[in-house]
């Protein structure tokens, strides 16, 4: 059985490479049928880990007030699959407003206490840091200047209310230095990150046709 | 000159042989590279080190198969060195089409370390709300995950008897290929004050040396070299220590090629 | 009706979870607690939302004999394999997440494989892209190009074999100019998302309810 699975994920696995030919039958195959068990498992999971132990258990587990609370987040599951039907469908702004009103709660104050004020205070650091020797102060100093001139030409370039001009464009341009080195940074890591996935799928692919 | 002007249009699937042999290549010869171990990683790997035995660490699992290659050799490091260190591991998730993934691996690693599960870990499985579900957790874990995975009641497993929120866990663990690395730092660490290392894929890694550097995490785990040093650190190098020849080949001659490219760019520049 | 009680609802949570944040105490702490629980089940049910649309859209290209309406049978049957193989195991084992089951073993040999490669394409893309994209026309994109090959290179075994330096430029660059562009990015970012927030709680973001 084991043996049938593996060659099922290798035959699946060779038509999706297969697109890197051209995009062919044998591709749109697995690409829909990818689609099609996607969906389905989401239904078994939202039954499994949502409704069934958080809704009905719990409502077989609770009793008293707490029992009958359990009704209002099962109207308002209810109410937002309403958007099935057009005539229905604004129905389900009120369970929407409930998910956004909490989703934009949580944010204000973790995007405030979780990034803005901590990444402040750590760009906020002393532009002389004093080392063991000189060159370990001439490095902490450079360093840190480097993170505080970044962090702030980084944000006047994206500061759009008035004409860079003068000062603000002299900040603008260095910020630019730093978001290029950002952006290729972050471009060696992602092509990092794919190859990672090639290396995995090839050495299943190896693997399964005995070549390792 | 033919050279140089064939070298700037290769055509596309020839790319694509290229790269799929740069990387087959090294997997069949089975090659091997030495692994740096940085800073990060260490740190990281020190993190668990320094925790007094019987510690309680939460696991996340926020990624999928899609970056499982990366994933999967930090996660089975995290649960060998736990484990070797005799810590209490919570395993929870963010990702649903992830978590049954990373259960194949702690089924592997808990047999091969001989822990018990509701002793020495406990699967909580899967609930959706993401920040809600975080937020919640600080104030009674009961109140999302009442049961485990299979539907038993956690109350009935010796290891959850005093565990209530984050006040009673030592250690925060992401495996993320997403923002829920970031959601788990915005809105835990900083309001419940819990220690966290971040175990993230390589396009994931850049964004947390920020919160790498402010303190707020303790070390990254990033990509599939992230992924070798911690094998290295933690003695068991498997798929990404091994996996690391074929990503440098893989590296250089994507490297290569770019250097091809703007060979013929500025040939047909001065052209022109 | 229709507006004015989603837009209360709205303020109404948004500002208790605010509220909360300052006083986590009883009753305000236990009525955000009920509410977080309540999102997390109400969340659900939006995940499930997209289901009638793939449905829909594959029925009726099967009906109307659209271009390429085979392939939707093999969508059905996929969904249909997957709730069928679902429910079997839970009926057998009691859970579909039994390692033995048949859900996981369509999990695992369907869904992984499947998933894992539609990704894995992308690296052939990525490096098309870069062989054809990646030229050094100004002083910027120059920039972007070294910064690229440092970190490709020092990210692995290989940049140490070439010159022992490399990784440590390449942590270099992470650590300080990298640094400090993403957190000037982000910074502007979560302003911004702070600013968003506070417009969708006072009723003024109303985007949502259209």
């Amino acid at each position: 059985m084991n043996l049938l699975g593996t060659w099922i994920a290798a035959g699946l696995t060779i038509a999706i490479l297969s697109f890197l030919y051209r995009d062919n039958p044998l591709y749109k195959f697995a690409e829909h049928l990818f689609v099609g068990v996607s969906a389905g498992y989401w239904v078994i999971y939202i039954w499994a880990f949502d409704v069934k132990p958080m809704l009905i258990d719990e409502f077989v587990r609770q009793a008293g007030f707490e029992k009958w609370l359990l009704i209002v987040p099962a109207v308002f599951g209810v109410m937002m699959l309403m958007r099935w039907i057009p005539r229905t469908a604004w129905i389900s702004r009120w369970p929407i407003s409930f998910t956004v009103g909490i989703a934009a709660g949580l944010a204000l104050t973790a995007q405030v206490q979780g990034y803005i004020i901590p990444q402040i205070q750590a760009t906020l650091l002393p532009l002389v840091s004093v080392g063991n020797t000189t060159a370990e102060t001439i490095g902490r100093s450079f360093n840190n200047i480097l993170i505080f001139v970044g962090v702030v030409c980084a944000l006047l370039f994206f500061y759009f209310s008035r004409e860079h001009k003068g000062a603000l464009k002299v900040g603008s341009k260095i910020g630019v230095i730093f978001l290029m080195i950002g952006f290729g940074a972050s471009f060696g890591y992602t092509v990092m990150a794919r190859l990672s996935l090639l290396i995995g799928r090839l050495t299943f692919l190896l693997q399964v046709f005995g070549f390792r | 000159m033919k050279v140089l002007d064939w070298l700037a249009n290769i055509d596309r699937r020839l790319i694509f042989l290229a790269i799929g042999l740069a990387v087959a290549i090294p997997i069949i010869m089975k090659l091997r590279m030495p692994i740096r171990i940085s800073s990060e990683v260490r740190s990281a790997y020190e993190t668990i080190e320094n925790l007094p035995e019987g510690s309680v660490v939460l696991a996340s699992i926020d990624y999928d198969a899609t970056s499982a290659p990366e994933l999967t050799p930090m996660f089975r490091s995290f649960l060998r060195q736990c484990f070797r260190k005799k810590l209490k591991i919570i395993y929870t998730g963010h990702l649903a089409i992830g978590l049954p993934l990373a259960q194949f691996d702690l089924d592997m690693v808990t047999a091969e370390c001989g822990a018990v599960y509701g002793e020495d870990y406990i699967n909580l499985g899967y609930r959706p709300g993401y920040t809600a579900v975080m937020i919640g957790i600080g104030r009674e874990i009961r109140d999302f995950f009442a049961v485990d995975y299979k539907g038993v009641p956690v109350d009935s497993f010796p290891m959850m008897k005093d565990i209530h929120n984050y006040g009673d866990m030592a250690l925060i663990v992401d495996f993320a290929h997403g923002t829920a690395g970031e959601y788990w730092i915005q809105y835990v660490v900083s309001r419940f004050g819990v220690r966290m290392f971040s175990c993230v894929t390589g396009v994931m890694a850049p964004t947390l040396y920020p919160y790498l550097q402010a303190g707020q995490i303790t070390g990254i785990i990033g990509g599939l070299q992230g992924a070798a040093e911690y094998e290295m650190l933690v003695g068991n190098p498997e798929s990404a220590a091994f996996g690391m020849p074929a990503q440098s080949i893989a590296h250089l001659l994507i490297i290569a090629f770019i250097v091809f490219g703007n060979i013929g760019y500025f040939i047909s520049r001065r052209k022109k | 009706m229709k507006r004015d009680i989603p837009i209360i609802i709205t303020f109404l949570t948004g500002f208790l979870c605010v509220v909360a944040f300052f006083i986590p105490h009883p009753p305000l702490g236990d009525l955000q607690q009920r509410f977080l629980i309540w999102y997390a089940i109400v969340y659900g049910f939006t995940m499930v939302l997209g289901l009638d649309s793939l449905l829909k859209y594959n029925i009726k290209k099967i009906t109307q004999r659209k271009e390429g309406w085979q392939y939707s049978y093999v969508l059905l049957f996929g969904l249909a394999l997957v709730l069928v193989t679902g429910f079997q195991s839970w009926f057998k084992y009691g859970t579909p997440f039994e390692l033995r089951s048949s859900f996981m073993y369509s999990y695992i040999h369907i869904i992984v494989p499947l998933q894992a490669t539609m990704f894995a394409l992308l690296a052939f893309f990525i490096s098309s892209a870069a062989y054809r994209a990646f030229r050094a026309r100004t002083f910027e994109a120059t920039l972007l190009l070294v910064a690229a090959a440092i970190v490709m290179l020092g990210r692995v075994p290989i940049g140490k074999m070439i010159w022992s330096e490399i990784p440590v430029i390449s942590d270099w660059l992470l650590n300080i100019p990298q640094l400090a562009a993403k957190r000037g990015i982000q910074i502007g970012v979560y302003l911004g998302g702070v600013v968003m927030s506070l417009r969708i709680i006072l009723g003024i973001e109303r985007t949502y309810l259209t």
